[in-house]
């Protein structure tokens, strides 16, 4: 790894400096191209990249996790030069943090009907709508946005992703109180926002295909992350197993040791699938990797809850999450905010259908609304 | 270690996955199972043409001196074909035994095809059991009876572990009886030895074989799952109810995606188990095993009433499958094994009785 050598031969100890650096270093993603953060190499030099940098500044991936995860990769794959040298750097760096307007009040899992219209006035475009459940809208400088550009055509056709400038007038962040009694995610109301047309990312109409661009890469983020054996969630309820012998019992011994066996061949799918993908054969495991992960989370946290006796909450305050503090907050929290896991980026009933269909080639159901212009579906 | 196929082992699959096509369709196991279940002229072909009866034993004893990465392969290709051949009771299991007691001779025959060999203990026994009692050797000869032995019907050589040494007996010597089997592709005979001439081989570690084997079962599941799940897809795509594939249904679908991941996650259990540790063989077992009973049960309920007839194969891997969940430790046996083996200790003893509790609770 000379290339990490020398970068930290000259790196600056000041941690956004630091930050700046790696990234101009093209240590930030090393598959990216160069003058963007990356090196044009082998994804799977980023593993020894991580390793080798592992004792410098990090990024915050909690409330980055939409920008890296979700936004970076559309960026790339359909923005402009302009686009890619204006956003990435500072997205990378956490200086502007990223938020996702895609789901809508009438439009979550059926995500192609959203209502929300951007209509071309000259450079640029007027967008009215409301959006909900973003996550982070609060902390945020961008958006990713899906609007409709066209309700003449079918549902699918007639979008077109952009860029939205979260300080611009029109926008109104609203925090939504969740079940865990904190607001990590929002209520958006976008009205008359104008986005000058420079923001848009891809084409005119083309809005669906870049939003499966976002939003596969979204349900690799989520359950994607390389855990150690014994690790993760399944360790911290395995650690508190091992400290409190007293409130062990028989029944849920036999549930513990099933958990750990499920944990670790979860784990072991995924350390097969970073595998495939670093060996440039991406299978289709990835879109399983999510499902199985929410499933398994779900049933750890309630597991927690039950083995701890502990009829109390740590905190209910109505509070702006600053960051997301999963394994930080006590066993309630946990418990109630993994019930998001198998609704948050594609319900794990939307998970079920894309591998029934695309990875098995079962049929679809008979679709009602495929062919009829959005303007006149019901709603 | 990787967890993806190696082009070796691609190309190993590839060579025994053609060669079951032609010689070892579901339609001809089931047209045999009752008479005559193991197919010994497909077993010569696959120990001689392709080379896997010696695939796990050295070199110098004739094999291929390859490792359980490309015996689990070979697995995976007899699992998809519920193939009666002895590979995994004769080149796995009883073969592991031998090179534990270093029986150099014995290999040598195994490698080339010509000599079978079975262990003799019950196919059901637990790994983290004590073996044995069932035989006793006096003066050199064995005397006892071991039921639900797996491939000893086909064995020329049975070898039993008495107290730590392992003993090789002619089939001759003994009584080997076929009793009906619940997995009509893999027999169980019950052995008895009356007085039989037995020659000590050396000493063996039969919990440190049983591991092994119980570990590369893992991969023998998958492919019975793979199976199970591929002939269920291909049967709701083309069976039609209310004018429509029965695969179309949501209700349908979901329960083969949620079969699909159970699969994926059984493909990385059975890679990893070949790693030779008694951890990944553990969780490989406690995973495989109730995998592919549940896609079998799953598949046997989605083919409807035909999934019910003897003349659909698909009865013969749910038998497969069910028998063995209990080959070489069920699910639940492997599990409690990670206590030890992941650090999660059981619950604690209850305290002994309190009297002034007992009359308190009784007044």
């Amino acid at each position: 790894m000379d290339v990490v050598d020398r970068f930290l031969e000259n790196a600056p100890s000041d941690r956004l400096e630091f930050l700046r650096a790696r990234f101009d270093a093209g240590l930030a993603w090393v598959h990216f191209p160069v003058g963007l953060g990356g090196l044009g190499a082998p994804r799977e030099m980023q593993q020894e990249v991580e390793r080798a940098l592992a004792h410098t500044p990090q990024l915050d991936t909690g409330v980055q996790a939409i920008g890296l995860g979700m936004a970076a990769p559309t960026i790339l794959a359909f923005g402009t030069e302009e686009q890619k040298k204006r956003f990435l750097r500072p997205l990378w760096t956490g200086e502007e943090i990223w938020c996702q307007l895609f789901s809508e009040p009438g439009a979550g899992s059926d995500l192609a009907t959203l209502a929300t219209r951007a209509v071309r006035d000259g450079d640029e475009w007027v967008v009215d709508g409301q959006k909900v459940w973003t996550s982070g809208a609060h902390h945020a400088r961008w958006a990713i946005l899906v609007a409709r550009t066209d309700p003449d055509l079918p549902k699918h056709r007639g979008l077109t992703y952009f860029i939205c400038d979260m300080h611009a007038p029109g926008v109104d962040v609203r925090p939504l109180r969740q079940i865990t009694g904190e607001a990590e995610f929002n209520e958006v109301f976008l009205t008359g926002v104008r986005l000058s047309d420079d923001l848009r990312l891809g084409e005119v109409g083309d809005g669906w295909r870049v939003a499966q661009t976002t939003l596969m890469n979204e349900r690799v983020a989520i359950g994607g992350a390389p855990v150690r054996r014994g690790g993760g969630m399944i360790g911290l309820v395995a650690d508190a197993w091992r400290e409190r012998p007293e409130l062990r019992t028989h029944d849920l011994y036999q549930r513990l040791l099933a958990l750990w066996v499920e944990a670790e061949v979860t784990r072991l799918s995924g350390v097969r699938l970073r595998e495939q993908l670093a060996a440039g054969q991406p299978g289709p495991e990835g879109s399983g990797m999510k499902l199985s992960f929410a499933k398994l989370n779900q049933a750890l946290t309630g597991f927690e809850v039950e083995f701890n006796r502990d009829l109390g909450y740590d905190d209910w305050a109505f509070r702006r999450s600053d960051s997301v503090d999963f394994l930080g907050r006590g066993p309630g929290y946990r418990y109630l905010r993994a019930k998001g896991n198998s609704i948050e980026g594609g319900t794990s009933e939307i998970l079920r259908n894309i591998i029934a269909e695309r990875v098995l080639g079962l049929p679809s159901e008979p679709r009602v609304d495929k062919d009829v212009p959005w303007k006149d579906l019901p709603r | 270690m990787t967890l993806l196929y190696t082009d070796v082992e691609d190309e190993l699959r590839a060579a025994v996955r053609d060669l079951l096509a032609d010689r070892c369709p579901p339609a001809a196991v089931l047209a045999r199972v009752e008479d005559e279940p193991h197919d010994l002229d497909l077993w010569k072909t696959l120990a001689r043409d392709i080379g896997v009866a010696g695939l796990l034993i050295p070199e110098e004893y004739g094999g291929a001196g390859a490792s359980a990465r490309e015996a689990a392969v070979v697995l995976e290709e007899l699992g998809r074909a519920v193939t009666p051949v002895p590979f995994f009771t004769s080149s796995v299991l009883a073969t592991h035994a031998l090179l534990q007691a270093g029986a150099g001779e014995l290999l040598r025959g195994v490698a080339e095809g010509d000599l079978t060999v079975a262990l003799v203990v019950p196919f059901s026994v637990s790994p983290y059991r004590e073996v044995g009692g069932a035989v006793t050797v006096t003066d050199g000869r064995l005397t006892g009876v071991v039921s639900a032995v797996a491939g000893a019907d086909v064995a020329d050589v049975l070898l039993v572990p008495v107290d730590g040494t392992l003993h090789a007996v002619p089939a001759a010597e003994a009584t080997v009886e076929v009793t009906p089997s619940l997995d009509l592709t893999r027999p169980i005979a019950t052995v008895t030895f009356a007085d039989s001439v037995a020659e000590p081989l050396g000493a063996v570690d039969v919990g440190r074989t049983l591991r092994f084997g119980a570990g590369l079962l893992a991969s023998e599941q998958l492919g019975v799952a793979e199976w199970c799940l591929e002939t269920t897809l291909a049967y709701v795509k083309e069976r039609y109810q209310f004018a429509r594939p029965v695969g179309s249904f949501q209700a349908i679908k979901h329960r083969l995606a949620d079969l699909w991941l159970d699969v994926v996650r059984a493909r990385a259990a059975a890679r990893a188990a070949t790693d030779g540790t008694a951890l990944a063989a553990a969780v490989a077992q406690a995973w495989n095993a109730g995998v592919a009973v549940h896609v079998a049960e799953e598949a046997v309920q989605l083919h409807g009433g035909i999934g019910m007839t003897w003349e659909h194969p698909l009865h013969l891997f749910l038998k497969r499958a069910k028998s063995t969940e209990l080959a070489l430790g069920t699910p639940g046996d492997h599990r409690d094994a990670l206590a030890e083996l992941a650090d999660l200790p059981g619950p604690v003893r209850a305290e002994p009785d309190r009297p002034e509790l007992n009359r308190a609770g009784l007044s």
